[in-house]
């Protein structure tokens, strides 16, 4: 897709976006709530229309050939709901007729791990097993390109680990799939390649180490004490300083900073304990990312 | 294209969340046959039975009715029109009827078999209310009884008679008009609160749109609708006619030309039921403005009583409303065995159906843009 562009109102979902995915890949878009996934996914999923730009799904344009594309895609919406009154059993042999495929919807059933629950109301499931019951629908026709939209948001631990091995068979067997997470272990585990978006743009994608590479800022120096110390520091020394949580974390640009970083704490008097030093995570990139773009966007964060 | 498998496959989805949502078999199958019970109760039950007169024998001799008034009495019994409660000949017999809520009585004054046998006029009192309808029951067979006492003292025989029927094949009882009117009721309710119902809410919840990442269509997943409520009726259909002819002794003409009502009738409030949930925002206005639409029709279209007990203005009315052609061609096919004007009917019904399936589906969307 190329300069992608879609409004509501006045509101820039997606402002001019751009990426490609290649098949047999697992690509993941990460950002915060609103940051235009949804939207995105959705416009190539054929369920709505672009305003702008180019989009090409498996050599289709999903909005006016949407019917056919559908065949060879599994889709999981965000928020998936049925019909109250169907069981996993029967929406996994309702898909199957709909697709025309046969289907073993008890091996389904156990690949999502909802094989106990398959004869019970979809009314009657719980959160997690309506959200796997929509893993289990979007296999059901045997897709090439699997869209997860937030597919694991809301799971228990056991539950998110086997929609993770599902995607994981997925990408075994060739198929390409697009993941929208705001976990970042989930698109570290599991991603080829990630755009992180916010404000409908795309901040920064690569492959992980790429980005971690790019953005990252290094080995830190963290120590449990009061603000107070980190203010000491920012004004005895020309070292990067932040305070978060009870925790003072000062960048290591040269390792010689962490010796000055630790001579200036004795200094101080201040009290501190429980020293640790450790790399940027993805996480600590994502926020400050985030933040960066927020402010760009000149809003109150 | 339309597909046979997909549309069977959505049937067998749409049934079982019918019949396991208890719900939708409740209101469209057991509540028509417990207002047939009710309505049939009413009005078959009551209404023919004999009204309640007081009487008064004043003419005693040695404590015991004369023979004449006796007579008299026995012949007021006879007509079985009335259920007679006799009033002591001590008791004030207006007192006694007010402190039995009541007005309708008659009164045999003494020396009645004197005065009858002597052939010197004399009056028998009726006492009722000019507004009721029962009063003028007992005016009417009191004097009916009056006349035959007359004809008898003057040695004269009855030359006409009277033979009573009725307008139909065999005999119309309300009954008769009630299981029309009822399948009427369910052919208009079934389909019309659930697609309310399923389409607002579905809107709502985007399964519309999840739907739509399959193959299924939007004209398969109508027609799977509209065959099943076809269905629904028919099972409505034969389960009231079975309970009227069973229970209430009804007369139905069971004819070939029933079956395009039952057809295109659920076809056209389940289209209805569709545009009036798809046109709204939300389940909750969907509800509000599908019971608009409902219970006007339902109560004016002649589903609970013929629309002739109706003032004029409000049959006009009534031909605005889709079922009132749907009971009326019902009623003209079971009732009457009048097939010309039920397919005119049939016509109408057709035409309405055509016009909102038509913008049903154009308001109807799978996705949005």
């Amino acid at each position: 897709m190329d300069s992608l562009r879609k409004s509501y109102g006045g509101l820039k979902a997606v402002d001019g976006i751009s990426f490609e995915v290649q098949e047999g890949e697992v690509f993941s878009l990460l950002g915060p709530n609103g940051a235009g996934k949804t939207t995105t996914i959705e416009i190539l999923e054929g369920l709505r229309d672009k305003e702008g730009g180019k989009v090409s799904v498996l050599g289709m344009d999903p909005w006016k050939d949407g019917y056919e594309l559908h065949r060879k895609m599994g889709i999981i919406p965000q928020g998936f709901r049925f019909f109250d009154y169907a069981t996993p059993r029967e929406a996994i042999r309702y898909y199957a007729s709909l697709f025309d495929v046969k289907v073993d919807a008890d091996k389904i059933l156990k690949q999502v791990i909802l094989e106990e629950a398959a004869s019970i109301n979809y009314n009657k499931l719980s959160g997690g097993q309506r959200q796997k019951l929509g893993l289990a629908l979007s296999l059901v026709n045997n897709p090439q390109l699997v869209f997860l939209d937030e597919p694991t948001t809301g799971l228990d631990p056991q539950a998110r680990r086997a929609v993770w091995d599902v995607i994981r068979e997925l990408k075994e067997g060739n198929r390409t799939v697009l993941l929208t997470t705001h976990y970042l272990e989930e698109a570290q585990m599991l991603a080829d390649r990630v755009a992180i978006m916010n404000h409908g743009r795309i901040i920064s994608s690569g492959t992980m180490d790429e980005i971690l590479e790019r953005e990252g800022s290094g080995e830190r120096l963290e120590v449990k004490a009061s603000e107070s110390l980190a203010n000491f520091l920012k004004t005895e020394t020309r070292l990067k300083v932040e305070y978060r949580d009870g925790i003072v974390s000062v960048l290591l640009e040269k390792p010689h900073d962490a010796l000055i970083t630790l001579t200036e704490i004795e200094e101080s008097g201040i009290e501190w304990r429980s020293l640790r030093t450790r790399s940027d995570t993805l996480e600590d990139i994502f926020v400050r990312m985030v933040g960066e773009s927020t402010k760009e966007a000149g809003e109150v964060v | 294209m339309i597909s046979a498998r997909r549309v069977i496959a959505d049937l067998k989805v749409t049934s079982r969340g019918f019949l396991r949502s208890r719900e939708g078999v409740f209101f469209s199958l057991v509540f028509p046959v417990i207002l047939m019970l009710i309505f049939g109760a009413i009005f078959s039950g009551g209404s023919s039975g004999p009204v309640t007169a007081y009487v008064q024998n004043n003419d005693l001799s040695g404590g015991v009715p004369t023979q004449a008034s006796a007579a008299f009495v026995q012949a007021l019994n006879s007509t079985n029109a009335m259920r007679l409660v006799p009033v002591p000949a001590s008791d004030n017999f207006t007192l006694y009827l007010r402190s039995h809520s009541s007005s309708d009585g008659i009164v045999i004054p003494a020396g009645f078999q004197t005065q009858f046998e002597a052939g010197k006029p004399l009056n028998i009192s009726v006492y009722g209310n000019p507004a009721s309808q029962t009063s003028a029951i007992v005016s009417g067979v009191t004097s009916e009884i009056v006349n035959a006492f007359n004809l008898k003292r003057a040695g004269g025989s009855d030359v006409i008679g009277i033979q009573s029927l009725s307008v139909a094949i065999t005999g119309t009882k309300y009954i008769d008009f009630l299981i029309p009117g009822l399948i009427g009721f369910s052919i208009l309710t079934a389909p019309m609160f659930a697609l309310v119902n399923i389409s607002s809410q579905y809107k709502r919840d985007k399964l519309f749109k999840q739907l739509s990442l399959t193959p299924l269509t939007r004209g398969e997943w109508l027609l799977s609708k509209v065959i099943w409520y076809i269905m629904i009726t028919i099972a409505s259909f034969i389960l009231m006619t079975a309970v009227g002819v069973y229970a209430f002794g009804a007369n139905v003409v069971l004819s070939p030309y029933l079956l395009p009502f039952l057809v295109i009738g659920p076809f056209l409030f389940v289209s209805l039921g569709m545009l009036v949930g798809t046109a709204s925002n939300s389940p909750e206005s969907a509800a509000v403005v599908g019971n608009l639409v409902t219970f006007p029709m339902m109560f004016l279209s002649g589903t609970f009583f013929p629309i002739s007990i109706m003032p004029t203005w409000l049959q006009t009315i009534a031909h605005v409303f889709p079922l009132f052609y749907v009971v009326e061609g019902l009623n003209n096919v079971m009732t009457y065995n009048n097939i010309g004007p039920a397919m005119i009917d049939l016509l109408v019904i057709f035409a309405i159906a055509i016009v909102i399936f038509g913008l049903a589906v154009r308001l109807f969307k799978w996705r949005e843009d």
